[in-house]
């Protein structure tokens, strides 16, 4: 029997440019036009001011722990518990939903506020998941 | 919305419960219905308006054979029933409807007929939350929580207390499913779930139901109970993703109802004698306290931990034991507005002594909905 698979994510029209960027190895945000501001999860209009003129960018990728739990029971499938789930708030603004990796998953190690930087894990051929890891430096 | 020009006369719990193998959810609705329907001395033709969550408006009038000219399938979560009061009580008011029925029932713990959830890979929870092993409410409705420590200076040990307070009104509930005391050192030693929350910091899960009977203040008096009037109402919904919520700091769908409810009661913080805080965890009450305006943050914490929240307390809360030791079977709001509606008959277990108004407030997903009733036993 397979192994119980991670939970994999299925594009829409509206986020496919969000995957096609973590495929290629870009972290990307959307802009608005008139407004400026910069938001997430996607979607082909502001959801501060309405305008549908919005700009897709490549993020700096540098964000910090804003907050986390650390996992233990039940753990999803595909999860070896104990793993945190993290919120990194990410240097342009948006907060996002993510793991740690590269850290040891201890109240000891994740501190908060500390700095990361995005890197991708291949799930498979079409899906890359943006990850974090503690900065370098 | 006007005040008291609406009041619930019927309410009632399922006949049991805790653990309930020998009904359907369906049929725990019905259950509730029909103690509610008993407790206001009513048929069941009289009903004309329904609302209910999860279940469909369409499938529970139908088991119960009732033929509604309103009807209201808010589903936004534990809090649903919190809107519906909202709803209904200006649906009487705008005479749409006489006599509404609110059901809440949830097969949590037995799993009957309750059908699974399930979010879609393409949704914006699969997509951008699900691949990161969010599991079910524990490892998802504490994610603030270490945040909200840190900005208010909050310590675990504050946030154990939550679970031991609501464990001394849970003693005095004989329904309540976990009634031995516990202690702080209990709490912070009970199995780990999802850093920082342990067991004893988690709802529990049971089955059960609850439902509500509401009608004109004017036709209120002609009823077998003392009317429990809808004195102030608010509501709001934010986000189904926790990881987007504006702020960790705070709840926004909770500063939107709570001070909406309060301002429609034309009520300050001193007049609250009873207030419930829909407690899935262990941090909900001190975002609810900060919230509703109770206090700063800072001292929600100490506030709980200090004793004024228990029993003799000056701020009696979560009085029947609350989602961490009286019952949980998914969707609480409908509980803690049942007891809400106890302490203003005068009838709860652990009586609040002359309480004149409650406050009861829900939240719906996680942090995603938040609907505020505030009740009052004077017109």
């Amino acid at each position: 029997m397979a192994e119980p698979q991670r939970a994999r994510p299925k594009p829409t029209p509206e986020t496919q440019h969000f995957w096609d960027g973590t495929k290629a190895g870009e972290l990307r945000l959307q802009r608005c036009d008139a407004c400026a501001h910069v938001y997430f999860p996607p979607r082909p209009f502001c959801p501060s001011c309405a305008s549908r003129k919005v700009s897709v960018f490549k993020a700096s990728g540098k964000g910090f722990l804003y907050s986390y739990v650390i996992n233990h029971r039940p753990a999803a499938p595909g999860f070896t518990p104990p793993y945190a789930i993290a919120v990194v708030e990410l240097d342009e603004g948006p907060r996002m939903m993510s793991n740690i990796i590269d850290c040891p998953q201890t109240p000891e190690a994740l501190e908060l506020d500390m700095k990361l930087e995005v890197a991708f894990q291949e799930l498979d051929d079409k899906i890359a998941l943006p990850v974090f890891r503690p900065a370098k430096g | 919305m006007r005040k008291n020009q609406v009041a619930v006369v019927g309410a009632a719990e399922t006949t049991e419960l805790g653990v309930i193998p020998g009904a359907s959810q369906l049929q725990l609705h019905a259950d509730a219905a029909l103690n509610a329907i008993a407790d206001a001395g009513l048929k069941l033709s009289d009903i004309d308006g329904f609302a209910t969550a999860v279940e469909t408006p369409q499938q529970v009038c139908h088991y119960l054979g009732i033929k509604p000219t309103w009807v209201d399938g808010t589903s936004v979560g534990g809090c649903s029933f919190m809107l519906h009061v909202r709803h209904a009580a200006a649906a009487i008011e705008a005479g749409l409807c006489k006599t509404v029925l609110i059901t809440h029932a949830e097969s949590g713990k037995s799993m009957i007929g309750k059908q699974p959830r399930f979010t879609a890979a393409d949704s914006l929870n699969g997509q951008f939350e699900a691949p990161y092993g969010v599991y079910g409410p524990p490892s998802m409705f504490p994610i603030p929580v270490l945040r909200f420590m840190k900005t208010y200076g909050i310590t675990h040990e504050q946030l154990a207390s939550v679970a031991v307070v609501q464990r001394e009104w849970a003693a005095k509930n004989p329904r309540a499913m976990m009634k031995d005391p516990i202690t702080v050192a209990d709490v912070l030693n009970s199995r780990m779930i999802a850093y920082p929350f342990r067991l004893l910091q988690c709802c529990l899960v049971t089955d059960g139901g609850g439902a509500l009977i509401l009608t004109s203040a004017d036709r209120a008096r002609d009823f077998p109970r003392k009317p429990v009037y809808i004195m102030g109402t608010g509501e709001s919904v934010e986000t189904p993703m926790v990881s987007q919520m504006e702020t960790f700091n705070s709840s926004r769908a909770f500063k939107t109802a709570g001070p909406l409810a309060f301002k429609e009661a034309g009520i300050t913080h001193g007049d609250v004698d009873h207030l419930m805080i829909y407690d899935a965890f262990a941090h909900l009450p001190l975002f609810g306290l900060g919230d509703l305006g109770f206090m700063p943050y800072e001292e929600t914490g100490r506030f709980i931990a200090e004793g004024n929240t228990r029993p003799g307390g000056k701020l009696p809360l979560n009085t029947n034991g609350g989602g961490l030791s009286y019952m949980h079977s998914g969707m609480y709001g409908m509980y803690a507005l049942q007891e809400s509606v106890r302490q203003m008959r005068g009838i709860a277990p652990a009586q609040v002594p002359n309480a004149k108004i409650s406050v009861c407030h829900g939240v719906g997903g996680m942090f995603a909905a938040s609907g505020t009733i505030v009740f009052t036993n004077e017109k």
